[in-house]
Formats: structure tokens, sequence, C-alpha cells
């Protein structure tokens, strides 16, 4: 095992050394926002599953040692020198990375930006994890999955202000006539801090009662409120879910006070994101308005009017898989 | 003293007010067990309220108390993540300790630099939540990292009240003697009052400074555990923008902003004001877009009553340039 390891790094170096000519395989590199971050390295395994399964696709998993945009750069740049077939890069600036990006487009580089995108210039296309709409019946099907007689749910939000919680309110309020039984009594804002989070959760269970779920699209509101509603003894009363990370939300799931969240499941991103570029690389599909480029066992991708698309639902974490990904991010 | 007192009659007349017409709309919220769980609630505010009242009564200001809170709340957890089964008791008195030590940087600053301190804890307030950055790498420590003895210590109960609200208790007790009876509280008051006066007197203005910072850092230090253990979070943003409170606290309980004026008893009562306004706003019901505004308002309309019962009138010595004007 190490052996082959060896080798191969042996034949990268030379690979590195001789040009593209020794090199047989399609070498994509996978450019993050910084090194050593846990959603990153997952977003990296799921590259190298889609590696794997495509066949002859060399995965180069990168990025500066601190999120910034200049060290992204210096990357680029010196995969640009190593002639990669394609970059696909989670960007620390929209609009930094996008002369940098031009000149590998240039040279005949795939580059397709995914997570983070950069500016539509600098990128042939971006991936979204998710889409606002998808997004936003995602949180309210969380709280109405384990409400199959209906029951009253509240909304806990960021700050009045925040742009996305907003949209993604929104287009749940939309959607909300496919959950029958299913009422929004009160829409609260925690403004993203623990104290105030905690409180508006409290005063939701005050004001009422019969209170079945709280939805916190947020990730610093949903630690907040089950912690709240842990401390109020509701624990089976009131279910708390939206949008939290796995590591942030472990403490929750074991306790009860929370059955289901969802996030991006970053293994699923790292692998989309790799067949995405190797389409595009290989010319099998172009990155147009309106194109479908299938991305494996994650079906297939429309791009929009910016050349932009939404890969999948928010991926639902409960007590049967947290303990796989509380230790990524 | 006899007019600071009524003072802290109208404010404590006008939480009682509040809580009238709270009740008026939400009669749960005057229910005992919701009344302990307000108190509760306030109580790190509390607790940050008394040092701060210590540093303004000095004619300071601490900033930095807050990510101060956020530094030792943050150490503590990763003290508790590496040693699992320390006890809490060390845990407290390395909270009290770092913070205390937190505040004695910036007690220094002012006491041998002579730098202002609002200079001095703008710039230890940006340092500490850079150095929460450093430790962590922005990380977050969550509730399944923390043990439960760690976490329940402050929410155990005893008599009813949860501990937190007894440390607050025990805090207030001591920061009452301490103000009342002991040579430190003299001084403090007095270097606020005139400070030339207590140079003369033989006080030690800057020292005395020193003091009052390092009772800010300790109990801000303090509360930094007690605030990571009761809301089993630990990210370099805790409690951010928590400094503001903590001064409008002191301001709204009759501390003078110019030092040498102000009381322990009107000070809590200024934190138990903002403490039921905050926890009254999401119950009653009102458009959240209306919030701020309100506990804004709130705060002005309390302070102007204190300057306006506080204020000694002037006396006109020149009547004729006073009606040129």
């Amino acid at each position: 095992m190490k052996f082959t390891k060896l080798m191969t790094s042996v034949a990268v170096a030379a690979g590195l050394f001789a040009g593209p000519a020794a090199a047989d395989d399609m070498r994509i590199a996978l450019v993050v926002k910084a090194l050593g971050i846990g959603f990153f390295e997952a977003a990296a395994e799921g590259a190298e599953e889609a590696a794997k399964e495509i066949g002859g696709v060399e995965i180069i998993y990168t990025g500066p040692t601190d999120t910034t945009a200049e060290g992204q750069i210096e990357v680029i740049n010196s995969l640009i020198a190593q002639k990669v077939d394609a970059i696909a890069v989670s960007a620390n600036d929209t609009d930094a990375l996008v002369p940098t990006l031009k000149k590998a487009m240039q040279r005949g580089i795939t580059v397709v930006s995914w997570d983070s995108g950069v500016a539509e210039d600098g990128r042939q296309a971006h991936l979204n994890p998710s889409s606002n709409a998808l997004i936003g019946n995602m949180i309210i099907k969380l709280a109405a999955d384990h409400l199959p007689d209906g029951g009253e749910v509240a909304v806990l939000s960021a700050t009045t202000t925040s742009t996305n919680q907003n949209i993604w309110i929104e287009e749940m309020t939309k959607v909300m006539g496919n959950y029958g039984g299913i009422d929004v009594v009160s829409t609260v804002y925690g403004d993203d801090l623990a104290d105030k989070s905690y409180r508006e959760a409290t005063g939701l269970m005050q004001s009422h009662p019969e209170l079945d779920a709280i939805i916190a699209p947020t990730s610093v509101g949903i630690v907040a409120a089950a912690q709240a509603v842990a401390d109020a003894g509701k624990i089976g009363q009131v279910n708390v879910t939206g949008l939290g990370l796995p590591s942030e939300m472990a403490g929750a799931i074991e306790s009860g006070a929370s059955k289901s969240f969802a996030i991006w499941n970053p293994i699923d991103l790292g692998y989309s994101a790799t067949m995405l570029a190797h389409q595009l690389a290989t010319e099998a599909a172009t990155a147009a308005p309106g194109a479908e480029i299938s991305i494996g066992r994650m079906g297939t991708i429309t791009l929009d009017e910016t050349n932009a698309a939404a890969m999948a639902d928010p991926f639902v974490y409960d007590s049967s898989n947290i303990d796989d990904f509380k230790e990524i991010f | 003293m006899s007019h600071l007192k009524s003072r802290e009659a109208i404010l404590f007349g006008a939480i009682l007010c509040l809580l009238f017409v709270v009740a008026a709309r939400f009669p749960a919220f005057v229910a005992p067990g919701n009344l302990v769980a307000v108190f509760t609630d306030t109580s790190p505010l509390m607790i940050l309220a008394m040092g701060q009242m210590a540093v303004i009564l000095t004619r300071c200001i601490d900033l930095s108390v807050a990510a101060n809170l956020a530094l030792t709340g943050m150490v503590c957890a990763m003290i508790n993540v590496a040693a699992p089964d320390l006890p809490v008791v060390v845990i407290l008195a390395v909270s009290l300790a770092l913070g205390a030590m937190l505040g004695a940087i910036n007690g220094i600053l002012v006491w041998k630099l002579s730098i202002p301190p609002i200079v001095v804890t703008l710039g230890t307030m940006t340092i500490f939540r850079g150095i929460i950055f450093l430790l962590t790498d922005g990380k977050w420590i969550n509730a399944h990292e923390m043990s439960p003895h760690f976490t329940g210590f402050p929410r155990s109960d005893i008599f009813g009240v949860p501990v937190l609200g007894w440390i607050a208790v025990l805090v207030s007790v001591v920061m009452l003697v301490l103000m009342a009876r002991t040579t430190l509280g003299r001084s403090i008051y007095a270097v606020g009052g005139n400070p030339h006066a207590a140079i003369y007197t033989g006080i030690d203005v800057g020292k005395t400074q020193f003091a009052a910072f390092v009772i800010s850092g300790m109990l801000a230090g303090l509360t930094g555990y007690l605030w990571v253990a009761r809301y089993s979070v630990a990210y370099v943003d805790i409690a951010g923008g928590f400094e503001l409170d903590v001064v409008a606290a002191c301001v709204i309980g009759g501390v003078s902003i110019a030092g040498g004026a102000g009381t322990v008893v009107g000070t809590l009562l200024g934190a138990l004001f903002l403490g039921v306004v905050k926890n009254a706003l999401p119950v009653v019901d009102i458009s959240p877009f209306w919030q701020l505004a309100i506990s804004g308002a709130a705060i002005i309309i309390a302070v102007a009553f204190n300057a306006q019962s506080g204020r000694s009138k002037g006396r006109v010595i020149l009547k004729s340039a006073e009606h040129a004007q």
C-alpha cells in the first residue's frame, strides 16, 4: 500500500517535471478556501470518490494555509504552471480571483467554482450547494415530517435584515400550502446572538404553549433554541430544527432537543464539483445557460442564465448519521 | 443620600410599572417561576454591571468586559475539553484569576501609562477577541464536547433558584460591603468624586483605578465561565456588543458617567430594568422591527429621568448677560 502510494507520488512528481505529455490521467485541482478545515477535507474525500468512479482522473487537493484571496491566487498560478486540466475552486473572494482564473481559461484549463462562487467572468460554471427554493422547502419539511397530524411551528431567524434567512423564509412561505395542518404562528429574530436567541426561543414557548417545533435557519439560533428547549424541560414536546452544523448540533441530537436538521453535505459537494469539472473538461458537456449536466450519483443539474446550478436538497442529519459527521465539520 | 435613595425608589417603581404593563398583556410573565427565570437570565448582566460600576465610579470605563468574558469563557471550555473531570471549583478559580489578570492589563495601562481608559479598553477588547481566534482558529466548542457537570453547575437548583442567580446575589452582597465598608470602596468614590482632593487625602488615584479594573475583570472572567456553561457553546463572538448593555445598566441605575456618584442597589435595579425589558419584549408580541427602538427608548427615558433628578441647579451670576442672548 505504502509502496504504491510512493510510486504514485513519484509518478506525479515525474509528471510535473515532464509536462502534460507524460500525464495520461486527467488532473483536476480542487482548490479550497484553506487547508485543514474539516468541511473541505470532507469535500476532498468526495472528489476522490468521483475520481475513482470516473477512472483515469487524478485529484490535486490544494489551497492556501489561511483563507485569503492572495494565497489562492498563488496556488492557482502554480496550478496553471503545472498545466492541470481543470480547476474547481471555492473562492475566498468573488472578484479578486477573476484575472488569475481568466488566465487559466485562456490556457485551456476548465474552471468551475463551487460552494463559494467567483464572478461570472472568472469561471465557466458555478455549483451552489443548494438553492433558496430547496432550502426554504427543506426547513418546513424537517418540521412537518415529525408532525403527521399538523401543529404549530415558529421561526427563529437571525437579524431582521439577514438576506439569506429572509429569502429562505419567503421561499418557505411559498410552499406552506403543501404542508396541510402546519401553522407558522410567529417569526422572531435572535440577531445571531446566543443570549438573545435563547430568550426569543424561551419567549416563543411561553407565548405559544402548544408550540410543536422551532425552525431556526441559522447556526447560532438553532443551537441556542435547542439549549432553551432543554432548559425549559420541553424535550420531546418542542422539536428544534433548521440549518446547523453537525459538530455544533451533536449535543442537541443526543439530548433529543432536535430530531433532525439539515445542511449541505460536503462529501456530495466535492463529488459533484469534480463531476462537473470533468464533464466540462472532457467536453462531454458545455457550459451554457440551460445546459443539463449529469453529475453521477447526484443526478442532473441545470445551469441557469448565469451558468450557476444548484446541487441538491440540503442533506438531513439525525441520530443515525450525526456521529459520522460531527468530527468533520 | 436621601435623594439617591429616592432615585432608586423611582427606578424600583419603574420596574414594577413595567411588570404591571407586561402582565396586562401576558399574565404568565409575573408567575413566580418566570420571575426567577428573568432574574437568572439577568444575572450575568448584574455581575458585570457590579464591576463596571466600580470602574465608572473612578471616572474610567471598561469596554473590554464582554471580550474578557468571551476569552475567559473560551479558556474554561478548552480546559474542560482537555480535562473533563476537573472539578468546577478549579474552573471557577481559573476564571476569576484569568479575568482578574486581563483586567489588570487594562488597569496597568491606565495607571502606569496614563492612556485614556476608553482607548485602552477599546484596544484590549479587540485584542482579547483576537486571542480567542488565535487559540481556536475560529472553531466552536460545542455542547457535546463539554462535560455534564461543567454545563450543569450554573443551572443546578438551590431553593428553587439556579446557582447562576445565587452567584449574582453573592457578588452583589460582596460589592455592597466592599463599596460601603472598606477603604478601597470609599477611595473609589473619592477618586471619582474629586481626584485632586483624593490625592491630598493620600489616595493613589492610579492605583485605585487599577483596583477597579481588576474587580471588573475578575467579575467578567467569572461571568465568562457561567455564560459558556449556560449556553453550552463557546466561540469568538459570544456576548458580542454586551459591554454596551453593561454600561447602559450602570447608567440607568444612576451611576454618573463622570464618576463619583452611583450605588450598588441602583446598578442592580438598572440591570434588572434592562433584564425585564429584554425578557418581556419576546412575549408581549411586539413587531421585532420595533423592539430595538423600544429598548433604546427605555434606556434614554430612564437616563433622562436620572439626569433630571440628579441635576443641581446652576446659579445665575450675570442676569444682564443672560438676557442679552
